[in-house]
């Protein structure tokens, strides 16, 4: 029977081989979240300033390319910039999964993907693409050991989410520029704010509430000099009451008291001490557990650690049967780990390899990178991802890309299972790669097994 | 606790229904294969779930109503296409025109599931998706309304009904064997592979289901021709949203001039919060495609066939401050097929008064989706009416046959 460490390694990590220094204990695990962000360091991306300059740059190409015809000089800039954008944004999936490879510190590199689904943002247009994923490294990572209440915050307030939710485009109905263009309200992020990011939906709230959060929310604009921006001219006017709670004032202040607020609820504790357990150890938690994480994050101001702890300290933590899917991305990570490559091989190769053999592959598998279907993220089940075309993709993945991926022929599959899966590899397993026909095939059952696939 | 009332009512219905034999009942035309498996008989039956809430008023347009420009102004700057004197149709399915005059086409409007209130994407679709009603409350039921009458009729085999798509689809899911696949997808193993997968996958029941499924299937796709590459890359990298409903539509189409007769997938991108005006231009685009291409390439079985393309509900009745809509309640369904006796649209108009609005903002709802679904299940596969009302949506009342069917 495989020890705790990687029993560890596979639920709160990207399984086997374990990097150089990874924490093997629950108390080293969270000592490490305690200290600086490794995958960061190992990987740093660009720099918020970085990342809206070249937004500026594309949304004042395509003011310039606006209705010039196809083959216009400025369509063409307008294009290549949008080349550009995709590179950036090709860039964080590079780094995501890079620093899963590379990092001694693969739960932080597990929660920060776990944080990024919880605040999906969806850009609207192709320009928007690179600000949307950096969300990530400049509105998550730095919070996900802290309080959920920082986090909240600055994801809340990222242009990401002010974009991808359409508040940027939301007026107070009453507010000067409401009155003199006839613009008004849009309830998107006001709706999902609640719904999906704080209370969840199961909590005890109406569409008033709803509305009500929506007029409190205008006035929250992006600028591409320095990203978030208050328009007070778009401001409604007055006070609003949501969830029972009355916000009066001006400017940002009523507004980060809300955020604050809806942080700091029990049904928000509830909702995601649920989606935590959820995601890292079965679809069916045991409510006392949900309800000691719960509990940790009310005692202790929104902090994320403790509710951590309680997570890495349950029962069904230590339990070495896998009941959930590793999602694609996740797939994608341990699969090049167990082929050998390195984080630095994964960010030098080239643009059009990449998009071919990881990128859009992973779409097949159901995992369209930065594109779910709704503000809900990705799915959770194991049979959303391991139906028969989840599956045939991931098979027919493990049989015919390792090839092209791996310098200097097909690695051993013997030593690929070791490497990746250790104690892990069941008995069937282990007979069928001594059979598999070739290395090629012997590779593809290792990585397309149950054993691999799961956490 | 009310999840599990739900899961053990749903049980109950199901045994009951096992119990009296829902193929002895006389109302369910079932035929008996030389094999002994029942099949459905020659009607077919394509869901397609639009997801994130479709505006029904942008659809069709209640144009004879002067409050709907005003409650629009923004969104009434192009007309539509007039379709009975009060309705119109978007002129974004200009396309579909052909249909609604060959009388293939009909709508449903104000209609909804049961949902209401919080207006969540993810409730609504749960619930629409599950059939069920407000009794029991909210989601993590695994089936599907179309699940549940598949399981009513018992030895169908697993080629009666497809999901279609990348996607999960609740609707078709639960006990009863159902085909779920994607157009283009390739599984080519060398036997050995094949057998060692097997093997592999022996001790794991969501693996091994999936992977049997999925060998069989490739085989079966392998003989009808088409991609011959593995598949890694996904058609979007090789077409738009048009040429995915198409291949979608396409795919199914092969399927249903073969043994199935139940074909369902998902259309999204309809949550159309912000200058709705473009932002459904690709949506609206896809849905025509998806109906053009069922039609053209299921041939003469499209005589046979009803769609129901059905939403998690409709959206305000009046624009926002930002050239959308919002959430909303009371919406539209779209029917198409030559087992629909269309050129009308159905169902009892409200009116936009906004004393009649659902919360003085919402069209209100004036039938259940789940009634309209109930009676094509009905009319096309012969189902009783108790089976209906109990089994597939328990609780509901099917009230009088509103016939819709050609």
């Amino acid at each position: 029977m495989p020890d705790t460490a990687v029993i560890a390694a596979f639920r709160f990590g990207f399984g086997l081989p374990m990097v150089a220094n990874t924490p093997q204990t629950t108390e080293e695990m969270l000592l490490s979240l305690g200290g600086p962000d490794r995958g960061r360091l190992i990987w740093p991306g660009p720099t918020p300033d970085e990342v809206l300059a070249l937004y500026r740059e594309a949304i004042a190409a395509r003011r310039a390319a606006q209705g010039q015809p196809r083959k216009s000089p400025v369509r063409r800039a307008h294009n290549q910039i949008l080349k550009a954008v995709l590179d950036q944004e090709t860039g964080f999936l590079r780094r995501t999964l890079a620093r899963a490879i590379d990092s001694p510190d693969p739960f932080r590199e597990r929660l920060a993907l776990f944080w990024h689904d919880h605040f999906t943002a969806i850009p609207r247009l192709r320009d928007q693409a690179a600000t949307t994923a950096s969300r990530g490294d400049h509105a998550i990572r730095p919070h996900l050991a802290g309080r959920f209440a920082d986090m909240l915050r600055s994801a809340i307030l990222h242009p990401a989410m002010l974009i991808g939710l359409d508040q940027v485009a939301s007026t107070g109905p009453n507010s000067r520029t409401g009155r003199e263009r006839g613009k008004g309200l849009n309830e998107n992020l006001a709706r999902e704010l609640i719904e999906l990011h704080t209370l969840g939906v199961g909590a005890h709230y109406s569409q008033k509430d709803v509305t009500q959060l929506a007029e409190l929310l205008t006035g929250l604009d992006i600028s591409g000099e320095t990203g978030l921006s208050f328009d007070a001219a778009r401001s409604e006017p007055g006070a609003e009451t949501v969830l029972g709670t009355r916000y009066d004032g001006r400017g940002m202040k009523p507004i980060l008291q809300v955020l604050d607020d809806l942080a700091r609820r029990p049904e928000t504790a509830r909702h995601l001490a649920h989606k935590l357990a959820v995601h890292f150890l079965s679809d069916d938690p045991d409510p006392a557990l949900v309800a000691r994480m719960a509990d940790a994050y009310l005692e202790q101001d929104t902090r994320l650690l403790p509710v951590y702890a309680e997570l890495l300290r349950a029962d069904a933590a230590r339990s070495p049967r896998m009941s959930k899917a590793r999602q694609p991305v996740e797939f994608m990570a341990c699969a090049l780990r167990a082929l050998g490559l390195t984080g630095a091989e994964v960010m030098r190769m080239s643009r059009n390899p990449f998009l071919r053999m990881i990128r859009e592959p992973m779409a097949v598998m159901g995992q369209p990178w930065e594109a779910p279907r709704g503000p809900d993220g990705w799915p959770e089940a194991p049979e959303a991802w391991i139906s028969p075309q989840g599956l045939a993709a991931r098979i027919t993945w493990s049989m015919e890309v390792p090839g092209r991926l791996v310098n200097g022929g097909m690695p051993d599959a013997r030593t690929v299972m070791d490497r990746a899966l250790g104690p892990m590899a069941g008995p069937a397993l282990q007979q069928a790669v001594g059979r598999a026909a070739s290395p090629r095939e012997g590779v593809g059952l290792v990585l397309a097994a149950p054993e691999f696939n799961r956490r | 606790m009310a999840q599990m009332n739900r899961r053990l009512f749903l049980r109950a219905g199901a045994a009951a229904l096992m119990g009296c034999s829902a193929a002895a009942s006389p109302l369910l035309t079932t035929v008996t294969l030389a094999g002994g498996a029942p099949m459905l008989g020659d009607h077919r039956l394509v869901v397609v779930i639009l997801r994130g809430g479709l505006d029904g008023l942008d659809m069709v347009q209640p144009v004879a109503d002067p409050l709907f420009s005003t409650y629009r102004p923004g969104l009434t700057r192009t007309p539509g296409l007039p379709l009975d004197g009060i309705f119109a149709l978007n002129a974004r399915l200009a396309g579909l025109m052909p249909l609604w005059k060959a009388g293939e086409l009909a709508f449903v409007h104000a209609t909804s599931t049961p949902y209401r209130d919080k207006r969540s994407h993810f409730d609504g679709q749960d619930i629409l998706e599950a059939g069920t009603g407000l009794d029991v409350p909210m989601p993590e039921v695994r089936d599907g309304w179309l699940n549940r009458m598949l399981q009513a009729i018992p030895g169908l085999g697993a080629e009666t009904a497809y999901a279609v798509g990348r996607e999960a689809l609740p609707l078709l899911a639960g006990a009863a064997p159902v085909r779920s696949w994607v157009p283009d997808q390739r599984l080519r193993l060398s036997d050995t592979s094949r057998a060692l997968l097997e093997r592999v996958y022996h001790d794991d029941p969501l693996f091994h289901a999936a992977a049997m499924e999925a060998m069989d299937l490739a085989d079966e796709m392998d003989g009808t021709g088409g991609m011959a590459e593995g598949m890694t890359r996904p058609p979007k990298a090789r077409g738009g949203r048009q040429a995915d409903a198409e291949a979608l539509a396409s795919f199914a189409a092969g399927r249903l001039q073969d043994a199935a007769r139940i074909a369902a997938f998902s259309l999204s991108g309809w949550d159309s919060h912000g200058n709705q005006a473009s932002s459904l231009v690709q949506s609206y685009a896809a849905l025509e495609a998806l109906l053009l291409r069922l039609r053209a390439d299921l041939g003469p079985v499209w005589g046979k066939t009803a769609v129901l393309a059905m939403t998690e509900f409709g959206r305000t009745a009046r624009e926002n401050g930002t050239g959308g809509t919002d959430h909303g309640t009371g919406g539209a369904m779209l029917m198409a097929g030559g087992a629909i006796r269309g050129g009308r649209i159905y169902g009892d108009w409200p009116g936009l008064e906004e004393a009649a609005l659902y919360d003085r903002r919402d069209l209100m709802p004036t039938s259940d989706v789940r009634g309209w679904a109930a009676w094509a299940l009905h009319g096309l596969f012969g189902l009783d009416r108790s089976v209906l009302e109990t089994a597939v949506f328990p609780g509901l009342d099917m009230g009088s046959d509103p016939r819709f069917l050609a």
